[in-house]
């Protein structure tokens, strides 16, 4: 499952230019801040805040690009471009998939620190 | 990367995410530059009003205040005008792009970024920056600090404008005699020892050197900076001048050297003041009348065998406290009536 949810090519990358030490800060920290911007998208569904909605998406993808969490940042970037109209009455399912994808993300990363 | 000084470059990353803005802090650094970081937009701008930046890396999607704006902002700022921006961002389209250069970014980087790449254009930017400032300082070395400022603050258009000023000519007699009676090493410090003394003088009583021609120069007083009192500045100038050219001559004379003299020719009235020549090449300077008639008057020293000559409007305005001959009026070159020319005292050169 690994495999395909952190693309090893870029995280080895990402390792090799910042420190392998350094790159275990970075995951805490994404594990620190993702859980504040995943909340933040289904507030911003709830109240239906399409800017607030795709920065935090925007974010999402970002991030998710830098670690190789390529699924990950594909979702992320969908509800970004798409923007809240696009997820219309399927707001709900669309963020649970996003944050199953996340949890996926995080446990390989965890894993990927002592590889 | 590190100039020629031998420090590192100090940069600022502008950030709302946590994770990207540790990241690039830390490619950063692997770089051997000092990094501090900002998580807005409004914080960025305090912070680079507070301290020196050399570079900022803008991200654009940004709460409070984002990227954008950051860059109308600086575009508008004097101060902060010449700042070097990269543009790191994953936001799509070209037309992001396009709106960041327009508004005067260096750079476009996606995120995440390459490591080369940004390392490639970083030191680019730093580069240009220290061309930049090497060239703020060539236009501080060589042309005055009025100018400089004046400069920096309307910015450079040629053409110009109207203002009452007095000029004031000055060349070393029998230059070319000198200069062949010795090595051209020695000239070139004679004169530069010569234009050390004059610059003090001149700018010393609020005047401006705006041309340098060999043996002479021409220096303005009441532009572009206006002075009330610029007839009597120009002249306790000159009599600075003569006596620095005295001072300088005697230690020439104990050195076995053939001591200088130089003449002065002052003039004031109205003139046009502003940037001549070309896009490239420009100098501020003054033109009119009164600009010849000061260089004429110079010439005449020769003659008249005095060390400064003033013209009528310069002596009318000098009140007690400078003594004047009247030489009668002389028909100068290129003047369709004579002109009454006046001898300062304390100028009989040396």
């Amino acid at each position: 499952m690994t495999a395909s949810t952190i693309d090893r090519t870029t995280f080895d990358a990402l390792r090799e230019a910042a420190g392998a030490e350094f790159v275990v800060e970075l995951v805490d920290t994404f594990a620190e801040e993702a859980p504040g911007m995943l909340a933040e998208l289904r507030r911003a569904l709830a109240a239906n805040d399409a800017e607030t909605f795709r920065r935090a998406a925007h974010s999402l993808k970002s991030n998710g690009s830098t670690f190789g969490a390529t699924a990950f940042a594909a979702m992320a970037r969908e509800l970004e471009l798409g923007g809240l109209a696009s997820v219309a009455g399927r707001g709900d399912e669309r963020l649970e998939a996003l944050e199953g994808e996340y949890a996926r993300v995080l446990a390989a990363l965890k894993a990927l620190r002592h590889a | 990367m590190r100039d020629r000084t031998g420090e590192p470059a100090r940069l600022l990353v502008v950030d709302d995410n946590k994770v990207n803005r540790l990241l690039l802090t830390r490619s950063l650094e692997l770089q051997g530059h000092r990094v501090s970081s900002a998580a807005d937009g409004r914080l960025a701008l305090e912070m680079l009003r507070r301290e020196p930046v050399d570079l900022v890396l803008l991200d654009m999607e940004m709460p409070e205040m984002d990227g954008f704006q950051v860059l109308e902002v600086l575009v508008d700022d004097v101060q902060l005008r010449d700042m070097p921006v990269i543009v790191t961002s994953s936001l799509e389209g070209v037309a992001h792009v396009v709106r960041c250069i327009e508004l005067g970014a260096e750079d476009y980087l996606t995120k995440p970024v390459n490591p080369v790449l940004l390392k490639a254009r970083i030191d680019a930017c730093l580069e240009k920056k220290r061309l930049r400032d090497a060239q703020k300082e060539l236009v501080r070395r060589f042309a005055t600090p009025e100018v400089a400022q004046d400069l920096q603050k309307s910015g450079f258009s040629l053409g110009g404008k109207r203002v009452r000023a007095s000029v004031l000519f000055c060349d070393i007699r029998g230059f070319t005699t000198l200069a062949e009676s010795q090595a051209p090493e020695e000239t070139i410090e004679l004169l530069n020892t010569w234009y050390t003394l004059m610059f003090d003088a001149i700018g010393g009583h609020g005047g401006v050197v705006t041309q340098m021609m060999g043996d002479g120069l021409m220096a303005v007083f009441g532009a572009p900076v206006a002075l009330p009192d610029h007839e009597a500045r120009a002249v306790q100038a000159a009599q600075e001048m003569i006596e620095l050219v005295g001072l300088f001559g005697r230690e020439r004379e104990a050195a076995g050297k053939p001591p200088i003299a130089v003449g002065i020719g002052i003039a004031s009235g109205e003139m046009v003041a502003g940037y001549v020549g070309t896009q490239e090449r420009a100098s501020y300077t003054c033109i009119g009348d009164t600009v010849n008639l000061a260089s004429r008057l110079e010439a005449h020293t020769k003659v008249a065998q005095r060390g400064i000559l003033v013209d009528g409007a310069t002596r009318e305005r000098l009140g007690e406290g400078f003594p004047t001959e009247a030489l009668g009026p002389v028909q100068f070159k290129g003047k369709t009536t004579a002109v009454e020319v006046y001898a300062v005292e304390a100028g009989r050169n040396g």
